[in-house]
């Protein structure tokens, strides 16, 4: 196994050599330019997924039905107590043992829905925490104007918990964006993935511009986390 | 129409071991105002919620315009359109303008047209005298103007009951009056209103019927004549000789 990782570094020593480069942008650039779209389709899908997890179970986590709280419990600890990594395996290599309907789901798939659960579990956290911020009166007032349940968390609770929940929940696409490189271990052909095929004939070059591509991804949206949270601290 | 707006039974509440209400029985005659007058912590407040459920009682029923509201798989929801509520902290919707906080229920829960609802929520906005404010937010208002918009909001779903539990008490004190003017002014007419107060100024003048209640129970029931002037329990007028001097 230590053979493994060492050798996508075997050629690291010739990493500033002009030929190298060259060789980079013929034959692997195109490459991580594949990988670096399906990274983004990733991280787009798996975002989606995991607000739409996360909004239901932090709804469900701040519900009066003690059973509801109960489930979205379990999930998140679940899900935030072990590693994404032994998630994406267990899904990508356990799972169709078990159920075989499985093994169409495409990799890029079964990477989005092992991220959307995942970021999903903290998302929920996120939603919980804001929603919980929200003074009771307001959940009251719209109840007492006939709103069902539902109805007062979309018009009323969940708008105004966003505020709170906006620079957890970027911080949370960052992440996501940066996790979607277990496609490596899966071999779902993300950028993590394209880089490393492409590292045994150019090893750094591949690094070092994937380094700089998942950099571009983050670094915006890393910023914009930093300024809702100032904002919300001067809101405060 | 039904001739009780609102009936309470035998209505029993716990908080853990807290008894708060305590065999509560309560006939609401539509038209009524009525006041509810009792020491702090004497169960008021719960007693007001239960009457919209925002408190669900432990035992007893509750009924809203001929509607069982306790009964199981009652149409809550439905019900709560036509009694709206008056909060003593206003909780009016932060996020939304002064306009918007008097549309939204009847758009999204009653199906009033968008026009419909800014046309009846500016008349109302007129009527509590904050027509130039219906663009603001109301973090941007002063405690008075939020009550009056308060007041406005729930005027809005043009409800058959107002309920109102204190108020004026989260105000300060050259503000109290503005809120009550509206408050009386609405008491003359045929809307049904069950007001928990301090003001006895404001019982005096606009009640049909004052509730005097005190560890949960009802003490004291009748004109605000009979109230102020002859009550009949001892605890009532030990809670008078206190408020009055
Ligand atoms: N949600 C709750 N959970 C537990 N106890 C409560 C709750 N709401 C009220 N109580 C208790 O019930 C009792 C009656 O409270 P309530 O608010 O009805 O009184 P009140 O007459 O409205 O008082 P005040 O004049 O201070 O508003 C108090 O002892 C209070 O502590
Ligand atoms: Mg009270």
């Amino acid at each position: 196994m230590s053979g493994g990782f060492t050798q996508w570094f075997s050629n690291i020593q010739y990493m500033f050599s002009l030929q190298q480069w060259q060789y980079f942008f013929k034959n692997g650039f195109t490459g991580l330019l594949h990988g670096l779209l399906l990274t983004v389709e990733v991280s787009l899908l798996g975002l989606f997924f995991a607000l739409i997890l996360g909004i239901v179970f932090g709804v469900l986590a701040t519900s009066q039905w003690k059973v509801a709280r109960a489930v979205a419990r379990v999930y998140v600890e679940f899900f935030q107590n072990t590693p994404l990594m032994l998630q994406a395996i267990f899904l990508t290599f356990g799972l169709p043992l078990i159920w075989p309907a499985l093994v169409k789901v495409p990799l890029f798939m079964i990477l989005v829905i092992a991220l959307s659960m995942y970021h999903g579990a903290y998302i929920s956290e996120a939603v919980r925490a804001g929603i919980q911020s929200i003074h009771r009166g307001q959940l009251e007032a719209s109840l007492s104007q006939g709103m069902t349940y539902v109805q007062a968390m979309r018009y009323v609770v969940i708008p105004q918990a966003l505020r709170v929940v906006l620079p957890p929940l970027t911080n949370q696409a960052v992440n996501l964006v940066k996790n979607t490189s277990v496609g490596v271990a899966i071999g779902a052909m993300e950028l993590m993935y394209m880089t490393k095929q492409i590292s045994d004939m150019t090893t750094g070059p591949a690094f070092l511009v994937a380094a700089l591509l998942y950099f571009i991804l983050c670094f915006p949206l890393a910023t914009l986390a930093r300024r809702l949270e100032d904002r919300a601290e001067v809101n405060n | 129409m039904e001739d009780n707006l609102i009936e309470l039974k035998n209505v029993e509440k716990y908080f853990g071991q807290n008894h708060v209400l305590k065999d509560v029985n309560l006939l609401v005659p539509t038209g009524q105002k009525i006041v509810i007058i009792g020491p702090s912590g004497s169960g008021k407040s719960t007693m007001i919620r239960c009457m919209n459920l925002l408190e669900h009682p432990t035992s007893g029923s509750v009924t809203v315009d001929g509607v069982e509201i306790t009964a199981k798989k009652a149409p809550v929801a439905k019900v709560r359109q036509s009694i709206a509520m008056v909060f003593q902290q206003f909780n009016l919707y932060p996020h939304k303008t002064v306009l918007e906080n008097l549309t939204l229920a009847p758009t999204v829960v009653q199906g009033v047209s968008k026009t419909e609802a800014v046309d009846s929520g500016m008349a109302y906005l007129e009527r509590v005298g904050l027509k130039d404010k219906a663009d603001a937010y109301p973090a941007q208002l002063s405690g008075g103007q939020q009550q009056r918009v308060a007041i406005a909001r729930a005027l809005n779903m043009h409800p058959k009951t107002l309920l109102f539990d204190e108020p004026t008490s989260a105000l300060d004190p050259e503000m109290i009056q503005e809120v009550l003017d509206v408050i009386i002014g609405l008491a003359q007419e045929g809307i049904t209103m069950v007001v928990v107060t301090h003001e006895m100024g404001f019982a005096r003048q606009a009640a049909d019927r004052v509730v005097f209640v005190d560890e949960g129970q009802i003490l004291e029931d009748g004109t605000p004549e009979h109230f102020f002037e002859n009550p009949t329990n001892d605890r009532t007028k030990l809670f008078l000789s206190k408020i009055l001097h």
